[in-house]
């Protein structure tokens, strides 16, 4: 298969778009589609100071190697979250971190979740009983709330994270089984600022997995290959594989079940549109982050268990 | 020499002169979850592999959410 740009011999064939390129080319495609969507989806612009969400995983070096790329004001945090899984899961993911960083001379901000709340991840939710005896549920919560504190915190105005479109896929599949119109609703490119919560972008969100994983590669980026110890058998990655079992006999499957959602949910014909969103949000009295429920929210409700029970 | 393909810790052998492709389908692997890699290049499903080539898949699918 040969390069569409140069004739040479491609490297990276994307179906979906009918298009092959070589190794040379796909580097230049990537930051150029990159910025097409930052500029499609208003995200943020280059006066703007970008918080990248850094897990030490392929997508979010690589989304913090294009910003930089591209000349955005892009630094990252990385939380520890204490998982070790006998592969010292979070201290070698802190390491490629960091090591990407500061090959780069980027500010990284690290915070350890232990250290700020006394226990880390897998023990908060064994204390808190969250998550059907595994942490993933305790995980994402602690990940929301600790990423939009730093973010507000720090005076950051826009959050992004790494999000591929086959994880945009998987949610939006699995929300759509369940008829989960609320998170429906919610789900996009980008979740605007409001009262306690800063702008999430998700500006990967229109590429593959794959394409992440090719970029990664192509770049020599150095991630953490090493699956989380606790996604084994996870939900996500078993939405994952079925879809792209039906993109290796329908090339484009995934991308146009993603964009029609967007387009459907921008024009309104997913559901009747409510004021989701704000609809009975307010601040927790304790950390200030918008909750719906009537007193703390749930990341305070849980370290208060997890503190009581310390305490005993 | 037949040819290795390299999954995670997993190795696999198929006859040369094969087309990727099919080597992935034959060990029954999703084309659309691993990049194939030879010599450290990337290299796509059509390509007919040949004797003693060491293919390492690198699998693309993770479970990790920010």
């Amino acid at each position: 298969m040969k390069c569409k740009k140069c004739g040479e011999k491609a490297s990276v064939n994307m179906r979906q778009h009918k298009l092959a390129l070589c190794k040379e080319h796909y580097l230049e495609w990537v930051p150029e589609q990159t910025e097409r969507f930052i500029k499609k989806y208003e995200m943020f612009t280059r006066d703007e100071k970008i918080l990248v969400a850094v897990s030490g995983g392929k997508d979010s070096l690589a989304l913090w190697d294009i910003l930089h790329r591209l000349g955005y004001q892009a630094d990252g945090l990385y939380l520890g979250l204490g998982i070790d899984g006998g592969i010292g899961y979070s201290h070698e993911s802190q390491r490629l971190a960091q090591k990407f960083a500061d090959e780069r001379g980027l500010k990284l901000h690290v915070v350890d979740i232990e250290k700020e709340y006394g226990q880390p991840i897998p023990v908060l939710s064994e204390i808190s009983h969250r998550g059907h005896g595994k942490p993933c549920a305790v995980c994402g919560l602690v990940k929301r709330h600790e990423m939009n504190r730093i973010a507000r915190d720090l005076g950051y105005a826009v959050l992004a994270t790494g999000h591929n479109l086959d994880d945009e896929a998987a949610v939006l599949f699995g929300n759509t089984l369940n008829w989960s119109s609320e998170y429906l609703l919610r789900q996009g490119p980008v979740l605007p600022s409001s009262d306690g919560l800063a702008r999430k972008v998700k500006p990967l969100c229109r590429f593959y997995e794959r394409e992440m994983t090719a970029y990664a590669l192509a770049r020599g980026i150095e991630y953490i290959y090493e699956e989380c110890p606790y996604a084994d058998g996870s939900q996500s990655i078993y939405y994952k594989e079925l879809l792209n079992q039906l993109e290796t006999t329908r090339p484009g499957a995934k991308l146009t079940f993603y964009l029609r959602f967007l387009e459907a949910r921008k024009r309104g014909d997913l559901f009747i549109e409510q004021n989701i969103e704000h609809a009975h949000l307010h601040a927790c009295p304790k950390c200030g982050q918008p909750t719906s429920t009537d007193d703390y929210c749930s990341f305070c409700r849980m370290i208060e268990k997890v503190n009581a029970v310390s305490a005993k | 020499m037949p040819v290795k393909l390299i999954l995670r810790n997993k190795e696999y052998e198929v006859k040369p002169g094969m087309m990727l492709l099919d080597a992935l389908k034959k060990i029954g692997v999703v084309p659309e979850s691993v990049i194939a890699t030879r010599n450290g290049e990337m290299i796509l499903e059509d390509e007919i592999l040949k004797d003693g080539d060491v293919i390492k898949l690198v699998a693309v699918i993770s479970g990790g959410m920010w």
